[in-house]
C-alpha cells in the first residue's frame, strides 16, 4: 500500500517518557478484529488513555491538550513486543508520521517503515534533551529532516545524525513499497524458486 | 571471505535471491503460515493489486488466535471475531491455499501444528504474521514473526525484504537441576538479557543443555528468543530433530527423504566460525523462574526476592511503574502470594509435554478452590494425545477440566480474559499490562510452577511437591 512521502517534518511532539512501550499497550490485542486498515488510531493507547468505562485519563499525555504534534517521542525499547503491524497503523492513523526513541524493537521499526511513519532513533542523551525541550516549552518544535538525515532541536539548534538505509530511505521519501521493488524483480525470484530444495 | 559459517549464515546465505546495496536482502521463504488476525488487510492489499498469492502451496492457514476454547461446534458469538474467521477461510478458499478451520482436526496453535504437521523443517524460511514464529528455530530454520506488509509481501512474491541480523550464540553449559523445564532455561536467559539485549541479533542456542532437550523444549526455548529483543532463535538439528520430523504429513518421504538429510546434515555451525556477541551461562545455576513485573525480563528464581530499583538495569521511574501495576514492592518474596488464575497453554507452552509435566505435580491432589483453571491444548493433536495418555483422567480426578484448542488466554482475543486486577500464573509469553485482559496480573512460569500454584491456591515452589519423588 503506498503512502504519503516524507521530506522534511516540522512539528511540535507528544512525549511518552516511558521505556519498554510494548506492543500491547499501543494497541491491546483485543482491537486487532478489524478486516481493513481503519480506525486504528481510536485506540491507540487504549488502556492508558481511557478508563474501563471508556472515559478518558486525564494523566495521560494525549488526553492533554497541552500536548499535540506529529511526532511521538518515546522512552528506549519502543514497540517490544508482537509483530501486530496495527501498532504502527494506530500511531500513523492518530496523526503522527514520525516515532523518536533512543531504541526501537526490530520488527515494529520495519513495520513503522514498511507504512510511512518514520522511526528515529537517537542517543540516550539526545532523547532526554528532547524530552527536556518540550518539558520547558510544550510548543517547542523539532524538525526531521529525512533527506539530511538529521533531527533538530529548533529551541536550541542542537541536532543529531540519525540511520536509515538507502533503500528503505529512497522507498519513504518517494512513497514506495517493497512490493513495487519484489515485483520489478519477479523474474530472478521464480528463477530462483525453481532451485529450492524445500 | 571467510569459509566458516554460522548455522544462521548457512541457512539464510542460501535464500538470498538478490542483494541491495546499503539495503536489504531479498530471501526466499519457503513456509508461509498465515492466521485470520494479522493476514485480512494482506488479502486485501492482494486484491487492490489484483495479484494473486504466487505460491499457495508454500502457504498455511490456520484460524487459532480469537477462537473460542469451549463449544467449537457452535457458531463464534463475536461477530468480529466471526468476521476474521470468514474472511480467512474465503482468502486461502480463493487462493487455493490449505485452510485448518475451527474444526478441522488439524486446527490449533499455529505455532504448536506447523511441526505437528511436518510444515516445519530444518534449513527452511519460515515467516508468519505472528511474533513467535521464532518458535520453529527449534528444527534449524530461520523463522521469524512478520507484520502485515510482510505478509503479504510474501503471498504476493514469496520474498520478504530483510537487513541480515547480526549473530549471537548463547550457550547454556552442565546440566539441568530437577523441575527445571526448558521455560525456566529462557526466562533464565530473558532475565539475564533484558527484553530488548538480543534486539537486532538472530540467536542460536548451544551447549549441552540443548542438545540433550526434546523437541517440544527446544521450541519452547525458541519461542521466547523474541523476548529478549531477538527477531528469532535457532538450534542446530541432530538426531533428535530428524527422529521428530520423519514420517509426518508434509514430510519428505523415500528419495526426498534422503536428499533432505543431506542438506540438514551440513546445518550446524563450522567450528571457528564467528558471532558477532557469544554468552555462556552455567545450566545447573538456573532455578525454576517466575516473573515479577510487566515484561518478561523481569524474571528471577522463584526463591529469590523481587529486586531493589537500584540494582536493574534500565530506567527506575519504569520498574517502580511495573511494580506499581502489579501492585508488589521491591524486596517482596514471591512465594505465598494468593493467586486467582492459571492458564496452561499458548505456542509457548501448549504442547504434550507441559500438560505431562502439569498432570505430575497435580496427580493426586486437589485443584485449589480459590482458583480458576485454563488448561488449554495447542491443538487437537495435543488434546488426543492428552487422552491417549490418560493425563485427562489424572487431570479430571484433580477437578480440572480440558478445554478447545486456540490461543485462548495468552493474548485474551477470545472470551478467555483474567479480570481486572486478578493474578494470573500463566505458562504463555507475555506479561505485559492488560494483556490476559484489561487491569489483569500475569506472572509467566514452567507447567510445573503453573500446577504447583493451581492446587496449592498461591504461588509454591514446585520443589516442595516434588520432593517426594525426587528424594
Amino acid at each position: 500500500m503506498a503512502y504519503d512521502k516524507f521530506d522534511i517534518l516540522k512539528t511540535t511532539a507528544v512525549p511518552l517518557p516511558i521505556e519498554n512501550v510494548d506492543t500491547d499497550q499501543i494497541i491491546p490485542a483485543r482491537f486487532l478484529k478489524a478486516t481493513e486498515r481503519i480506525g486504528f488510531g481510536d485506540n491507540l493507547f487504549r488502556d492508558w488513555r481511557y478508563n474501563q468505562d471508556n472515559t478518558p485519563k486525564a494523566d495521560f499525555v494525549l488526553n492533554n491538550p497541552k500536548y499535540s504534534g506529529k511526532i511521538l517521542v518515546g522512552g528506549a525499547n519502543f514497540g517490544s513486543g508482537s509483530s501486530r503491524e496495527h501498532a504502527a497503523w494506530s500511531v500513523y492513523d492518530y496523526g503522527f508520521r514520525c516515532v523518536i526513541s533512543s531504541f526501537f524493537a526490530d520488527i515494529f521499526r520495519g513495520n513503522c517503515l514498511n507504512i510511512g511513519v518514520l522511526p528515529v532513533q537517537v542517543s540516550a542523551e539526545f532523547l532526554q534533551k528532547i524530552f527536556t525541550a518540550i518539558e520547558a516549552d510544550p510548543n517547542a518544535e523539532f524538525e526531521v529532516n529525512l533527506p539530511e538525515q538529521k533531527v533538530s532541536i529548533l529551541a536550541t539548534g542542537e541536532s543529531e545524525p540519525f540511520d536509515i538505509n538507502d533503500y528503505k530511505k529512497d522507498n519513504i521519501t518517494n512513497g514506495f513499497d517493497d512490493i513495487d521493488y519484489l515485483l520489478n524483480i519477479k523474474g530472478a525470484i521464480q528463477k530462483f524458486a525453481k532451485t529450492t530444495p524445500l | 571471505m571467510s569459509a566458516k559459517k554460522t548455522l544462521f549464515d548457512k541457512v539464510w546465505d542460501s535464500h538470498v535471491v538478490h542483494k541491495i546495496e546499503n539495503g536489504p536482502d531479498v530471501l526466499f521463504i519457503d513456509r508461509h503460515m498465515v492466521h485470520e488476525v494479522t493476514s485480512p488487510v494482506a488479502f486485501l492489499g492482494l486484491k487492490n493489486r489484483n495479484i494473486r498469492v504466487m505460491h499457495p502451496e508454500k502457504t498455511f492457514a490456520t484460524a487459532d488466535h480469537n477462537t473460542p476454547t469451549i463449544n467449537q461446534h457452535l457458531p463464534v458469538e463475536d461477530p468480529l471475531s466471526a468476521n476474521q474467521l470468514r474472511m480467512l477461510e474465503e482468502n486461502a478458499n480463493e487462493h487455493g491455499i490449505s485452510y485448518w478451520g475451527l474444526g478441522h482436526e488439524k486446527n490449533g496453535i499455529v505455532h504448536v501444528v506447523g511441526p505437528e504437521y511436518g510444515i516445519t523443517q530444518p534449513g527452511a524460511t519460515i515467516v508468519c504474521g505472528d511474533s513467535h514464529t521464532s518458535t520453529h528455530g527449534a528444527f534449524g530454520a530461520i523463522a521469524f514473526g512478520i507484520g502485515t506488509s510482510e505478509v503479504e509481501m510474501v503471498l504476493a512474491t514469496q520474498c520478504i525484504m530483510q537487513p541480515k541480523p547480526k549473530s549471537m550464540r548463547i550457550n547454556i553449559t552442565g546440566e539441568l537441576q530437577y523441575a527445571v523445564t526448558p521455560k525456566d532455561v529462557a526466562l533464565f536467559i530473558i532475565s539475564q538479557l533484558t527484553t530488548s539485549g538480543a534486539t537486532g541479533y538472530f540467536v542460536e542456542y548451544a551447549g549441552d543443555v540443548f542438545t540433550s532437550m526434546t523437541m517440544e523444549g527446544r521450541m519452547t526455548v525458541c519461542n521466547l528468543s523474541i523476548e529478549m529483543g531477538a527477531r528469532g532463535g535457532m538450534i542446530a538439528p541432530d538426531e533428535t530433530t530428524f527422529h521428530y520430523v520423519k514420517g509426518r504429513e508434509f514430510t519428505p518421504k523415500g528419495e526426498a527423504w534422503d536428499t533432505a538429510m543431506n542438506y540438514w546434515q551440513t546445518l550446524y555451525t563450522d567450528p571457528e566460525a564467528e558471532f558477532h556477541k557469544e554468552l555462556t551461562f552455567d545450566g545447573s545455576q538456573i532455578e525454576p523462574m517466575i516473573t515479577y513485573g510487566t515484561n518478561p525480563g523481569m524474571g528471577m528464581g522463584i526463591s529469590k526476592d523481587i529486586p531493589n530499583s537500584e540494582a536493574v538495569q534500565g530506567g527506575s521511574a519504569t520498574y517502580k511503574k511495573s511494580l506499581q501495576y502489579m501492585k508488589f514492592d521491591e524486596g517482596d518474596s514471591m512465594i505465598g502470594k494468593p493467586i486467582d488464575f492459571v492458564f496452561l497453554g499458548s505456542c509457548t507452552n501448549g504442547r504434550i509435554e507441559d500438560f505431562r509435566a502439569f498432570a505430575s505435580i497435580v496427580k493426586g491432589r486437589k485443584k485449589a478452590h480459590n482458583v480458576t483453571a485454563w488448561l488449554v491444548p495447542g491443538s487437537h493433536q495435543v488434546e488426543s494425545d492428552i487422552k491417549e495418555e490418560g493425563i485427562l483422567a489424572i487431570l479430571n480426578e484433580a477437578g480440572f477440566e480440558l478445554r478447545e484448542p486456540g490461543c485462548s488466554a495468552c493474548l485474551a482475543m477470545n472470551d478467555d480474559k483474567v479480570p481486572p486486577g486478578k493474578l494470573a500464573v500463566s505458562t504463555s509469553n507475555r506479561n505485559f499490562e492488560g494483556r490476559q485482559g484489561p487491569g489483569s496480573r500475569t506472572l509467566l512460569a514452567s507447567p510445573l510452577v503453573a500446577a504447583a500454584a493451581a492446587v496449592t491456591g498461591k504461588v509454591t515452589d514446585p520443589r516442595e511437591l516434588m520432593q517426594k519423588e525426587f528424594a
